[in-house]
């Protein structure tokens, strides 16, 4: 019951984003007259940019150590990002899939991509169609935070959701 | 005295208190009545004496090369921690021709136990040639006599098989100086780091460079009998399998498969490679045959399987799995049948590699947050741990299966990894030089 307050709520606050003047051009699937992969400038689309995935509606979730299982936090946060492609047809996306370094390198490079499965797969439940996700893993080879204290790896434990095929913005 | 029988008495008693005891202190008795050559107290080697007298050589050129050869061997003994060498600011007699034998007592009074006399030439075709005598002090007698013949640029393969021979006869343990090191060049920040694969001799001269920064690339393993060497580099963002030709460089892509493959390693015939191949989110163990590119699944599971090893005779395959929930060491035959679980203690085993010998896996360890590198038998028994660290990982072992290399990550933002060397009984932890930062190691066979 929480979990489906908390993703009504999640996809309530996308579509409230989107509903701007800006996008009167759109129609509901996304695919404006204006170029749905058009720049972010004149026609005004900013919210299906690269950038605006990242910022807005969030581009990562992350992962307890050793651990692929997708969270209360993550699943809220894959529903808004489902929300979003919803809207941005054009779009697809590469999830990564990364590791902390406490681990060995091989058995980091498979739960990396263990992570980007799960995160795949919360993506099609949430109606994401299978032909716009790629997987890869990165294993502990891209850290972010680079301290080694338990505030850094919890960072690098992390699933990221790269969009493709929108502009940079 | 028998020096033979002091070494495997010293072995025996060093693995004996290495499993009984922490490895850091040992004390046991000698039952000799006579002195001990060796003694092992508190977890302290007394290291046997040895001295080089300078090579006699007709030219100083030759004479030069000479310094250089005994220099490298002489590293190569001192190295394994077993040798002492003898200044030679203490030398009492000066030897002139090499034909000629030793003043024994001037080298008893010294304490000097083994003297190595040698001679460095130029031979007529335009290469060179070394010679030497390994003296016995003690016994008063030649122990070995030995020439070499080669290129001007062999001197470095010389002077490791010179030391080869020496520590063969005096430890009775195989040969591994003549052979060499493929690791991972690291460098650059720790968001931002830049790996090449390297070759190096396995005292860290002769670094060269196989691939570029450009992509990552890792975890490089040798072919046992081909210049080939197996390795994953990461193109179009996915980890693959590459097998790489080291005389010419020339890289071809094995692993292309959907999801991605890593964790190569070429069986003992080096026909096929075993390795992990990811499918959606699930790695699994497959041998691929080289020659034909089929593929075999050994592993059906939802674990994670990986970090492959076979066993020397070619018939077992170690591995790592989770399927009991956390990392551990599982042994399976070749053909995928009969996987049997081999670690049992606390923490999580991963990264087992078979031993030449047969005799032992190494292995990483997991455990109260500490990492290390441990041994065990194939049955999973005398588990015992050589190092521990902050991290310590991917153990690769010496030709003669008595020393394993290592590398070894640092806390912070901005150390390094380097290379790490350790031999069987936890003893003589050493760093390996390396120009810059250094993971992945993987050692050769002996050179032929």
């Amino acid at each position: 019951m929480l979990q489906t307050v908390k993703l009504l709520g999640a996809v309530t606050v996308v579509a409230a984003l989107s509903a701007c003047s800006d996008m009167d051009m759109m129609s509901a699937d996304g695919s404006g007259a204006a170029g749905a992969a058009g720049g972010s400038g004149s026609t005004g689309q900013p919210q299906g940019t690269m950038s605006y995935f990242e910022r807005e509606v969030g581009d990562r979730v992350f992962f307890a150590f050793d651990s692929h299982e997708i969270t209360d936090e993550a699943n809220v946060a894959i529903a808004a990002q489902a929300a979003w492609l919803s809207l941005f047809k054009d779009a697809t996306v590469v999830v990564e899939g990364h590791c902390d370094e406490r681990g060995t390198r091989e058995y980091n490079l498979a739960l990396g991509a263990r992570r980007a499965a799960a995160v795949k797969e919360t993506l099609m439940s949430f109606g994401v169609t299978e032909d716009r996700i790629e997987t890869v893993s990165y294993g502990k080879e891209r850290p972010v935070a680079l301290c080694s204290a338990e505030r850094c790896w919890k960072q690098n434990r992390r699933g990221v959701s790269v969009v493709r095929g929108v502009p940079g913005g | 005295m028998n020096s033979k029988c002091y070494w495997r008495r010293w072995a025996a008693w060093a693995l004996l208190g290495a499993v009984l005891a922490p490895p850091a202190a040992l004390s046991q008795t000698q039952s000799e009545s006579s002195t001990p050559r060796v003694q092992i107290t508190e977890g302290v080697i007394e290291p046997v004496s040895i001295a080089f007298h300078p090579f006699l050589a007709g030219t100083a050129h030759a004479r030069e090369r000479g310094e250089r050869v005994a220099s490298v061997a002489a590293n190569d003994l001192v190295g394994t921690g077993l040798f002492r060498r003898t200044n030679p600011d203490a030398f009492i007699e000066t030897i002139t021709d090499f034909s000629s034998r030793p003043q024994f007592e001037d080298w008893r009074v010294i304490r000097v136990e083994w003297l190595v006399t040698g001679e460095s030439e130029d031979t007529a075709d335009g290469r060179i040639a070394v010679r030497f005598r390994l003296w016995d002090i003690t016994q008063q007698r030649q122990a070995l006599g030995l020439r070499y013949h080669g290129s001007p640029q062999s001197w470095r393969r010389i002077a490791h098989q010179m030391a080869d021979a020496i520590y063969m006869h005096i430890t009775n343990e195989g040969a591994y100086f003549d052979s060499r090191i493929a690791f991972v060049e690291e460098t650059g920040p720790k968001d931002a780091r830049r790996k090449r694969l390297a070759l190096m001799d396995q005292d860290g001269a002769n670094v060269s460079y196989l691939t570029d920064t450009g992509r990552l690339s890792m975890t490089p393993r040798f072919s046992p009998s081909k210049q080939q060497l197996a390795y994953i580099s990461f193109r179009s963002d996915r980890a693959h399998v590459y097998v790489a030709e080291i005389d010419s460089g020339k890289t071809e892509l094995i692993g292309e498969f959907e999801g991605t493959s890593f964790a190569p390693r070429f069986s003992p015939e080096s026909d096929r490679v075993v390795m992990s191949i990811e499918r959606d989110g699930n790695t699994d163990i497959y041998i691929m045959d080289l020659a034909t590119r089929e593929r075999v699944r050994l592993t059906r599971h939802p674990a994670i399987d990986t970090s492959p090893s076979f066993s020397p005779d070619g018939r077992r395959v170690a591995f790592e799995s989770d399927r009991s929930g956390t990392q551990q060491i599982y042994i399976m035959n070749a053909d995928g049948s009969r996987i049997e679980r081999v670690s049992f203690g606390e923490g999580r085993y991963s990264t087992p590699v078979w031993s030449p010998r047969g005799d032992l896996l190494a292995f990483t360890k997991q455990h109260r947050g500490l990492f290390h590198i441990g041994l065990m038998t194939p049955e999973g028994q005398y588990e015992r741990l050589l190092t521990g660290s902050y991290h310590d990982e991917g153990p690769t072992w010496a030709p003669n299966g008595r020393v394993l290399m290592f590398f070894r990550e640092f806390p912070g933002e901005s150390l390094l990894p380097k290379l790490y060397t350790v031999d069987v009984t936890g003893r003589n932890l050493r760093e390996v030089p390396t120009p810059h930062g250094a993971s992945d190691p993987a050692w050769s066979a002996l050179l032929d």
